[in-house]
């Protein structure tokens, strides 16, 4: 029987590197797991460690490579290569934070280490993804991970809680999100975002409407995964019952992979769409700073409290997306960098503070310690006030940007909006400054000193937001360089 | 497509698909979802998608409905006979259920995607199991690769949650 | 087009008729009493107390979720098979590739006693 050969796509090895290295040490540290004995597994965390060091540097070395792989299905551009070292630096606090934190907690399997980087996987990919197939499945393999990680604590009821509620509401928003991409599929008769960008261009009033519908699916899918109100109601249960460094992970690198998508598609791919989609961020971004920060007001939970601040800088970072153009765009990566640096540091001081069996998570027992711990205090005040945008730390300069994007581009109102919301958070953020100098009472507290791998992430946060807010010219010249890659 | 056989099956599979919603007992939900899924399986061969009718025996009619009738007997439903919605929110499902399938229809309609469009594309001797996986093996190959990788995670994330003993 | 399928519907007739005629002749044909003594426990066997309903352990969940993602591998190996020819090596190295990754689950499923009825 004749038969005609079918031709393999172009391959380059090169594009997929990143992936490559870190699929392989999650697969190698999941493989170690299987063959160590005993419950000591912080070998685990350093292989991880290793790993996305190596990553790291392969991001780096292809900073002046832009080349699209496998059919067009993967891209590496600085766009992706940026939110590959975003992403390499969250996972590698959080491992950092793990390999103390995981003592004070049941959580005794390697599979925590394995996940950790499996979800960082699905990040990677999906920032580097040029096909809506393969931002779904970057999306899975992230968020599959993340459902596990967040009932790992399998003692724990409300661990038990989180995973079931995270996974539900999270399936049910993939399903949204699939099926957006499915009717951009069927307007564009493909999946790359090249050929969904052509197809937009020239959009007649019939593929226009079947667009619309798309996107507005696909914003709900999003919408879900950066915790954007009303797609939050998960956030704040999940965030309190997940073991706090997964809730680090979650807050930080989950929602900055979900960024990374969002605004390759709606910002590069579907930008002659922004008139339709831009007056729906509008909306969810009012929202969901205003609905974040008010009920933040309101928590007793240091854990609930970052949640809803979390949703409250997703807010912020819609205000990015509203605003749109080369200045909105890099004010939303360089937020991200921030936003990431000062968020994991204030869950490392949440772990700092907890003990075995004691995790301290209610706002009464900071209460005077500040002065129990020195370091802890300064790490706690520079994170919480970068958070509120106070400067001179990266997050008043993440939120400078974002809203001087927001002005240029004509949003006024949004702008004031957003700058009010900042006021109120100052309110919650400094009330936890107040009560650490200004209370007395409070818990016994372990110097941060004798646990190593949590020193070393608090110094390291602390460092990145101080340096974020002393020289941001230079980072947001990386930033915008990363965001004009996309075009 | 024979108009009679459309009607004998779609038919059919109301009848499977009422079933799942009317049944008492979890259970006869379940198989009578088993039969609906079958004949959704037989459209998918009148509109000649081999593949397709084949993967939804194996996967759904086979594999995720053994899943489904564990979770059945995991939850024991038998003894908590299912807590009926209150009205409002039963009344508000059905509403958006209907305007969802009206609006469905509507579009449908006005894209002028016709039956005789959809059927007249696929020419004879066409194999779509080659050509999916031709495509599958070539454009979607990276996407391919990554499923390795999701069901992996997927093992491990199930083993996590519900192995009673973790070594 | 559907001609090829008309054997499958035989069969689908010929499965049903038999099961109905077994069935039903089983009924017609037997002898049939229903009384409340016929339900009793026979002999020396004890009563039978509460529902034979009992919640099924979550090992078997675990069993079922395992199947499924093999299920859904061996889904891919299927329309490979069918090109796998006209894929030539390139194809086979590919789903080297799969397989691989997919055997290190069994690997991790196996080590982590995820196979054993403990």
């Amino acid at each position: 029987m004749l038969y005609r050969m079918i031709n393999p796509p172009e391959i380059s090895w090169i594009a997929i590197l990143p992936v490559l290295l870190l699929s392989a040490t999650a697969m190698l540290t999941m493989v170690a797991d299987l063959w160590t004995d005993g419950p000591d597994r912080e070998g685990l965390g350093w292989i991880g460690l290793v790993g996305l060091m190596a990553t790291a540097i392969a991001a780096v070395a292809l900073w002046n490579t832009k080349l699209t792989s496998f059919a067009g299905a993967v891209v590496v551009d600085r766009y992706g290569l940026f939110f590959t070292l975003l992403f390499c630096v969250a996972a590698g606090l959080t491992l950092l934070m793990s390999m103390s934190y995981l003592e004070q907690t049941d959580i005794r399997t390697g599979d925590y280490y394995s996940l950790i980087l499996f979800s960082t996987v699905g990040m990677v990919v999906m920032a580097t993804a040029a096909d809506l197939i393969v931002v779904f499945l970057g999306l899975e393999v992230m968020s599959i991970a993340a459902y596990a990680l967040a009932g790992i604590w399998r003692s724990q009821v409300r661990s038990n809680e989180a995973a079931l509620k995270y996974f539900l509401l999270g399936a049910f928003a993939t399903g949204f999100l699939l099926f957006g991409i499915a009717l951009l599929y069927g307007v564009a008769g493909t999946t790359t975002l090249t050929g969904i960008a052509q197809t937009a261009s020239g959009a007649t009033a019939e593929q226009r409407t079947l667009l619309i519908a798309g996107m507005a699916l696909m914003i709900v899918g999003f919408g879900f995964k950066v915790a954007a109100v009303p797609f939050h109601a998960w956030a704040p249960d999940v965030y309190e019952g997940a073991p706090t460094s997964v809730t680090a992970l979650m807050a930080v690198g989950v929602k900055s992979a979900a960024f990374a998508a969002f605004a390759r598609i709606f910002m590069h791919t579907l930008a002659v769409m922004s008139p339709d989609w831009s007056a729906v961020l509008w909306v969810l971004a009012v929202l969901t700073m205003t609905v974040g920060n008010v009920t933040a007001l309101l928590q007793r939970n240091i854990k609930r409290m970052l949640a809803y601040s979390s949703i409250a800088h997703a807010g912020y970072l819609l205000v990015g997306m509203v605003a749109g153009g080369e200045l909105g765009g890099s004010a939303i990566l360089f937020y991200l960098l921030a936003y990431t640096l000062m968020t994991l540091g204030a869950f490392s001081v949440v772990i700092a503070l907890g003990r075995r069996g004691q995790p301290n998570e209610n706002l009464e027992d900071y209460a005077g310690a500040g002065f129990r711990s020195p370091f802890l205090g300064m790490a706690m005040s520079i994170f919480m006030l970068s958070l509120a945008g106070i400067p001179p730390f990266g997050g008043f300069v993440g939120k400078f940007y974002i809203f001087s994007a927001a002005v240029k581009s004509g949003y006024i109102g949004l702008t004031v909006i957003g700058v009010m919301n900042s006021l109120i958070s100052v309110y919650y953020y400094v009330g936890v400054l107040v009560r650490m100098y200004m209370t007395d009472g409070g818990v016994e507290i372990t110097q941060p000193s004798s646990r190593p791998y949590l020193f070393a992430t608090l110094v390291v946060a602390v460092a990145g937001t101080i340096a974020l807010g002393l020289f941001p010219s230079t980072l947001f010249e990386v930033a915008r360089q990363s965001f004009l890659a996309l075009g | 497509m024979n108009t009679g056989v459309f009607v004998l099956l779609a038919t059919l599979l109301v009848v499977a698909a009422l079933g799942v919603v009317l049944a008492r007992s979890p259970i006869r939900s379940a198989l009578s979802l088993v039969v609906a899924l079958f004949f959704l399986a037989v459209f998918f061969l009148l509109l000649d998608a081999q593949l397709i009718a084949a993967l939804q025996v194996i996967v759904y009619a086979g594999a995720i409905m053994v899943l489904f009738l564990f979770v059945i007997m995991l939850l024991n439903l038998q003894e908590h006979p299912a807590e009926m919605a209150r009205a409002g929110l039963r009344f508000l499902a059905g509403t958006l259920a209907s305007l969802f399938l009206l609006a469905t229809i509507y579009f449908t309609n006005r894209s002028g995607i016709s039956n005789a469009q959809g059927m007249g594309a696929i020419p004879d001797g066409f194999d779509s199991t080659a050509q999916i996986a031709e495509r599958l093996f070539t454009q979607h190959l990276f996407a391919f690769e990554l499923t390795s990788l999701l069901l992996l995670v997927a093992i491990i994330s199930a083993v996590v949650l519900a192995k009673k003993k973790l070594a | 087009m559907m001609e090829q399928y008309l054997s499958v519907l035989v069969t689908f007739c010929l499965a049903a008729g038999l099961v109905g005629t077994m069935v039903g002749a089983g009924r017609l044909l037997g002898p049939r009493s229903d009384n409340p003594v016929k339900g009793e426990s026979f002999e020396c066997g004890n009563p039978s107390s509460g529902s034979a309903w009992g919640r099924f352990s979550v090992k078997f969940y675990m069993t079922a979720i395992l199947f499924i993602v093999f299920d859904i591998e061996v889904v891919f190996l299927y329309p490979w098979a069918v090109i796998f020819r006209r894929l030539g090596w390139f194809g086979l190295s590919e789903m080297a590739v799969f397989i691989f990754i997919l055997g290190l689950g069994l690997l991790y499923v196996w080590r982590k006693g995820a196979l054993e009825w403990d």
